[in-house]
């Protein structure tokens, strides 16, 4: 009775969201012959082979007791795998290269404490719909359930941080686990899948063929949008005169950015895109306002506030864009599309919801526009561009230096991102650089802007790089991280050395827990509690010329290039020289000062409507007319 | 709140009542009764689960349920389905007041299924009302213990949930 679907076929393949360009797809990579039946291999063979045949080109992770036997028939295999120092870096390596690359990333630990080490990195994925799979060994089928040892259940404990997972009892189901997993990573709203394998399974003896039967009959995304809707969410946005394209992180997974311009330049609408969607739509575009939400430019927040028609595409209405909810877009027609029915509605009412993948969705949507242009012409937004262009003038985005003459947080990434240029990868952590380097970086293309969005995980940056260099060796890939960040996971340097992946970091190097200090200071006057990293004297201030880590001693002992640059006169040439050095990574500590802050601000549960520009500086905007 | 009674059928495998029970406690809904058991086709299972529940919520129970991979379908039964719920209750009945407890399970159409010289237990079918003034009945005479299931429903007529002509589904799309 259930309905059953084959494996994905080239074919197939190409109508999977976010599969489409060339020679990235999974099932496209599937095509050569490696995958000819076999028998009486093992359970392990069997799991290596299946990895061939879907394509899997690398694989990031640690081997130990439970999945020991699936590291044998590994070492012969063409399948890639970079020996990480903690599964935590496996996690983001293999997220970092699935948003580089558009691939599944692909992780794998041992039983127990190896797995959970995994589950940062797969809430991490989930939260930010990243379509990557992990492996992990589970000790044997009859142990299972006793306490034995580096036993946990790491299906139970992953359920809520996994579009889904499997635990696999049988070696005859390898196949079909495998084809399933990445089918259902990759496929509608991407995200973790983990597939749990008992070593007993790994080490039994079993069949292997390809491509498998795939049995998923309760899983039917819908990618092709309603022609109804679409045509409605057009006559919507035909009547608009002060529209917004509210672009979300669905449109990069989607790798809908062509069509997006196109949507943009026939509707004349302005575009924000969210910290999920930085590079979905050219920052030097006119069009383009910039972030939205609690760091976003005052333009964007303020264009949604005012908006009469908000277009939502693969975006979800996350708190950190909208604020508080009740005061978001108050006077906005709502058209919400996105791949995740489960989405539309959840935060905001949707007045024209569109189930459907973002690129099939946009390209009808401007379609439809089309039709309706050649009637009633294109609509005149001058007015609400007058007054777009009056916010932009008045409150651009920038930074003042600090009074104290200490280097300039904001000035460093702004000149990374100028020298690196458009075509370099950047990745950060969590705090205030991520905030700056979503701001001041320039981004002109997809898959340059990697970061932990949704969860927030900090440690992202340094492991996310590393894999997204693994993907893309041709690409500048630079980690920009905090301090506080670069102390949870620069450990993964140590595999970019050995295993020749040479990322740059620039470390934001202000000695605190930037952000937290900054809420400190704004919210909890002044009070420090525990956001100091650096040596301090007794009176609380740092202690100078005392670096407890050393970056850079730390960089050379885990086999980088460190550099150290402390002046803004220096900044330049001490990029222009980690831009040199390809043979291995580099590490530069900025040390810059620690009081700057990331501004403009929405406070956390206040109304888009108090945004500040500046501490103390409430924009006013033109009363009356918008 | 208003109760709505969702008829879900999901994959007959391991783990499935886990993810859907872990479902409604991480998004903060409350399950008022959930009754799970074969179907007539050996690879589904049908979940029975009612909340309370005002239509926004409910909207994202069911599109949250039909992201699990493992759930098939999902149908709201409403007035134009039958539901019913199993209890079983252990009533005290000494000689004295054995008589009365017979007659109000005669009332009630419940069913004696054991006895002794100190209680009687009673079976009873019924809709969740219909058992609540059972008990309420049976209270003064002192009730020793009791079980009850979480209600079971099927639509009325002729429609079903898996097979041709079907119920039709809570949408999956917006």
């Amino acid at each position: 009775m259930s309905t059953t679907a084959e494996a994905p076929t080239a074919a197939a393949a190409a109508s999977l969201a976010g599969l489409e360009t060339a020679a990235t797809s999974v099932a496209e990579a599937a095509a050569p012959a490696t995958h000819e039946p076999a028998t009486g291999i093992t359970g392990a063979q069997s799991l290596v082979r299946s990895l061939e045949a879907v394509g899997v080109e690398m694989v990031f992770g640690i081997p130990g007791g439970a999945i020991l036997p699936l590291y044998d028939p590994l070492f012969d295999s063409t399948v890639r795998h970079v020996l990480v120092r903690h599964e935590q870096g496996a996690g983001h390596a293999a997220t970092g290269y699935a948003q580089a690359t558009g691939k599944v990333g692909v992780c794998m630990a041992t039983s127990g404490p190896g797995a959970t080490n995994l589950v940062t990195p797969l809430a991490d994925a989930y939260m930010d719909s990243v379509p990557i799979v992990a492996i992990t060994g589970q000790v044997p089928s009859g142990a299972i359930g006793t306490d034995a040892f580096q036993e946990a259940d790491i299906r139970g404990i992953t359920m809520p941080v996994t579009k889904h997972n499997f635990l696999v009892t049988d070696a005859a189901e390898i196949p079909q686990r495998i084809a399933e997993a990445f089918h259902l990573a990759s496929t509608g709203r991407p995200g973790p899948v983990l597939v749990d394998v008992p070593k007993d399974v790994l080490q039994a003896t079993t069949d292997f063929s390809w491509p498998p039967r795939i049995d998923l009959p309760g899983y039917k995304p819908t990618t092709r949008p309603h022609g109804k809707q679409v045509r409605e969410a057009a006559a919507v946005i035909q009547a608009a005169r002060q529209p917004v394209l509210y672009v979300g992180g669905g449109v990069l997974k989607a790798h809908a950015s062509e069509v997006l311009a196109e949507l943009a330049e026939l509707t004349g609408a302005p575009v924000v895109t969210t910290l999920m969607a930085r590079g979905a739509f050219p920052d030097s575009h006119a069009q383009h306002l910039g972030m939205p939400g609690m760091h976003g430019t005052v333009t964007a927040v303020t264009a949604l506030q005012k908006a009469d028609v908000l277009v939502a595409l693969g975006a979800r209405f996350d708190d950190r864009v909208t604020g508080q909810l009740s005061t978001f877009a108050p006077g906005a027609t709502v058209v919400h599309a996105d791949i995740d029915p489960a989405e539309i509605g959840k935060n905001r009412k949707a007045d024209v919801p569109i189930v459907g993948d973002a690129k099939e969705t946009i390209t009808e949507l401007v379609a439809a526009l089309r039709n309706l242009q050649e009637d009633q012409g294109r609509p005149d937004l001058s007015a609400w561009w007058t007054q777009l262009d009056s916010w932009r003038a008045t409150y651009p985005l920038g930074y003042d230096l600090p009074e104290d003459g200490a280097l300039s947080p904001q000035y460093v990434i702004e000149r990374l991102g100028a020298i690196a240029g458009p075509d370099a990868v950047y990745c950060a952590g969590v705090g205030q650089h991520q905030m700056w380097a979503a701001q001041f970086v320039k981004y002109e293309k997809p898959g340059t802007w990697l970061n932990s969005g949704g969860l927030g995980t900090m440690g992202y940056a340094v492991p996310a790089a590393m894999g997204a260099k693994a993907g893309r060796p041709e690409a500048t890939v630079w980690a920009i991280d905090g301090d506080g960040c670069f102390q949870m996971t620069n450990q993964e340097l140590a595999t970019c050395a050995i295993e020749g992946i040479p990322i740059k970091v620039a470390v934001i190097n202000n000695g605190n827990l930037g952000m937290v200090r900054q809420w400190q200071t704004l919210f909890y006057e002044g009070r420090y509690s525990n956001t100091k990293l650096h040596v301090q004297n007794a009176d609380g201030t740092r202690r100078a010329g005392v670096r407890i880590p050393d970056f850079v001693l730390l960089a050379e002992a885990l086999g980088c290039v460190g550099l150290r640059c402390e002046t803004a006169e220096d900044v330049d040439a001490t990029i222009a020289q980690a831009m040199a050095i390809d043979d291995r990574p580099v590490v530069i500590d900025f040390t810059v000062g620690s009081d700057a802050q990331v501004w403009p601000m929405v406070a956390a549960g206040a109304s888009n409507d108090e945004i500040l520009a500046a501490r103390d500086v409430r924009p006013v905007f033109g009363e009356g007319k918008v | 709140m208003p109760r709505h009674t969702l008829s879900v059928l999901v994959e007959n495998k391991s783990g499935v009542l886990a993810r859907v029970s872990a479902l409604f406690s991480r998004r903060g809904y409350n399950i008022e009764s959930l009754a799970v058991g074969p179907t007539e086709n050996p690879d589904l299972s049908r979940m029975t689960i009612v909340v309370d529940v005002d239509s926004q919520p409910l909207e994202q129970i069911t599109k949250q349920l039909n992201k699990l991979i493992e759930v098939i379908k999902i149908v709201e039964l409403d007035g134009a389905s039958v539901q019913r719920e199993l209890l079983l209750v252990k009533v005290r009945a000494p000689l004295a007041d054995r008589a009365q407890v017979l007659q109000t399970a005669e009332l009630f159409r419940a069913r004696v299924i054991d006895v002794n010289t100190d209680t009687v237990t009673l079976e009873s079918t019924g809709t969740p009302e219909k058992l609540q003034a059972l008990l309420a009945v049976l209270a003064p005479l002192g009730i020793k213990e009791m079980a009850q299931s979480g209600t079971v429903a099927l639509g009325r007529g002729p429609r079903s949930m898996s097979g041709a002509g079907t119920l039709r589904p809570v949408e999956r799309s917006a």
